[in-house]
């Protein structure tokens, strides 16, 4: 079987398409190359949509954690508390778990209990309460000089915002942003070992890693590919979000433009 | 008064049942978590000092080393590397322990999809009582979280190195200190406020991080949460209960949240002593505020 058929075979193992059953003997390094690759396809599914969907929650809370409303202001805190201070590896067994209680009240919530939405959910929770918490203290550091300079033009609520708030915003959070990001694809690689079930073992990348090696016995091939991987997606993010940086900070002098710093140090 | 639990009712059954042995080996498990978390972090500590020398020696090989071990742990998940590291190390040992136990043995050690060695380098041994598998596990899972977090630890220290004053090694060299005395005695005394901040999120990180100790097969507070947790029939258990294991999983949140929380306050109180008198902005704004 040549590598072409196998990337026929399971390409697109990871979402349903293809050979039903996993390899069980004969774990060339063809096999394990595009099995793995097919279960990134999850991680870039989790990441992305959580990614997207929980920017815009992370600057409502922000908002509303920088805002006058005591009780908005509560809220926002405890919701960043909450999901900052607890390990994301036991929020997912306790949404899992929580979804399948709720799934004997309702039928709505029964698709909530398999990964696709359940965990998706729980990120898309977790990454607004990282951002807001970044988005937060750009707030805070938004140059006094620029609101005054937007009252004094009579800029308010909505208009100041818009125009002034939230592009400095942006552009100040942004290189904390990417570093956000990049945790959040790593994360995902928690999913299918929290609870939530990979049905017909269709798994992300790190649970055909981990099947690799478990039936392989020799965890020196499928990790190091699964780490190639995981730096080529890594390598894909930055280089988005640096365009997104170079346009955030096209008006500023070469100098003060913000870079983007890696910094690798974070776990959920 | 619990040895007939079919006819209490109300918070005495829950007494009763919250202190059943199952309940105390959960218990317990807290106890795994905290004594991880207490070798763990001297350990990582260890290697993090070792990793940020090596990054910035004078020697080349030793650099290249402190600066790929920083490099290659940071890049990549860290649950790959969990996962990774306790099958690995666990073939390293046993392939170190074969070279030295049975250097005659002529059958290759990888054989397919078997790793073997010969009987007596096994690890644990076959006859091996159960504490000793338990563990030798815990032992790889505390080398394992040391390894990874010391890559992240090298990595604040290392900073820390540099952002100590350079007239201050100036001076040091001024004194006719030697770069090992300039060293142990100007820059490492210094260099502990400015990995303060960087040493604290890592703490946070790493109390994150224990709940992993379940992906290791430690048996740990999630795996009790799941097992307790789970629904009981009467046939198995005197005490029968649904499926719980959603309260316990809320329990083992509140346990995180009260934890992170706490260290939160305390690394306030060290922050706050440290910056006394130390000529950052810190420190200024408590000579202000004083």
């Amino acid at each position: 079987m040549s590598c072409w058929d196998i990337i026929q075979d399971y390409g697109l193992r990871s979402i349903g398409i293809g050979e039903r059953l996993l390899p069980r003997d004969d774990f060339t390094v063809c096999k394990q190359v595009v099995l793995i690759g097919s279960g990134m396809l999850w991680n870039i599914y989790f990441g992305a949509i959580a990614l997207v969907l929980g920017f815009f929650l992370a600057v409502a809370t922000a908002v509303a954690k920088a805002g006058d409303n005591v009780i908005l202001r509560k809220l926002a805190n405890t919701f960043i508390l909450f999901f900052r201070g607890s390990p994301l590896f036991i929020q997912f067994f306790f949404a899992y778990f929580a979804f399948l209680a709720l799934k004997g009240v309702s039928p709505f919530f029964s698709p909530f209990s398999s990964a696709w939405l359940g965990a998706l959910v729980v990120l898309f929770l977790n990454t607004a309460a990282y951002s807001a918490e970044i988005f937060y203290g750009a707030l805070r550091s938004i140059p006094k000089g620029d609101i005054e300079a937007a009252d004094a033009y009579g800029m308010r609520g909505w208009t100041r915002f818009r125009r002034i708030t939230f592009p400095t915003m942006l552009r100040l959070a942004w290189p904390a942003y990417t570093n956000e990001a990049i945790f959040l694809f790593h994360a995902t690689t928690l999913v299918f070992f929290s609870g939530f079930p990979a049905m017909r073992q269709n798994g992300d990348a790190l649970y055909y890693a981990n099947y690799f090696a478990d039936k392989t016995f020799n965890p020196f091939v499928p990790y190091p590919i699964l780490a190639g991987f995981f730096v080529l997606l890594t390598l894909t993010v930055i280089g988005i979000f640096g365009l997104v940086n170079r346009r955030l900070n096209k008006h500023m002098p070469q100098e003060s433009r913000q870079k983007i710093r890696l910094r690798f140090n974070l776990i959920r | 008064m619990c040895s007939d639990p079919d006819t209490l009712a109300g918070l005495s059954w829950l007494w009763c049942y919250l202190t059943t042995g199952k309940h105390m080996s959960m218990y317990w498990a807290f106890g795994t978590v905290l004594l991880l978390l207490a070798i763990t972090a001297p350990m990582a500590l260890l290697f993090g000092f070792g990793g940020a020398s090596a990054a910035r020696s004078k020697f080349a090989p030793a650099r290249w080393f402190g600066k790929t071990y920083i490099a290659v742990v940071r890049g990549v998940p860290d649950i790959a590397f969990f996962l990774f590291f306790v099958i690995a190390l666990d073939q390293l040992f046993e392939y170190l322990r074969h070279q030295v136990k049975c250097p005659d043995w002529d059958r290759p050690i990888r054989q397919g999809n078997d790793f073997l060695v010969c009987p007596q380098a096994k690890l644990p041994l076959n006859n091996a009582p159960q504490w000793v598998h338990e563990s030798y596990g815990f032992m790889l899972a505390v080398l394992t979280f040391s390894i990874v977090f010391g890559a992240f630890a090298a990595n604040v220290i290392y900073g820390a190195m540099r952002s100590v004053p350079r007239g201050q090694m100036e001076t040091a060299e001024a004194y006719g200190m030697t770069p090992r005395q300039s060293f142990w005695r100007i820059l490492v005394p210094q260099m502990w406020v400015y990995a303060l901040p960087g040493l604290s999120n890592l703490w946070m990180v790493l109390i994150k991080a224990t709940p992993l100790l379940f992906l290791l097969g430690v048996e740990d507070i999630v795996y009790w949460a799941r097992e307790l947790g789970g629904q009981k029939t009467p046939r198995f258990t005197d005490y029968p209960h649904g499926d719980w294991r959603v309260w316990y999983f809320l329990a083992l949140l509140i346990f995180y949240l009260c934890f992170t929380k706490v260290s939160e306050i305390v690394f306030a109180r060290i922050s706050a002593r440290l910056s006394h008198g130390q000529a950052t902005a810190a420190g200024e704004a408590q000579r202000k505020a004083a």
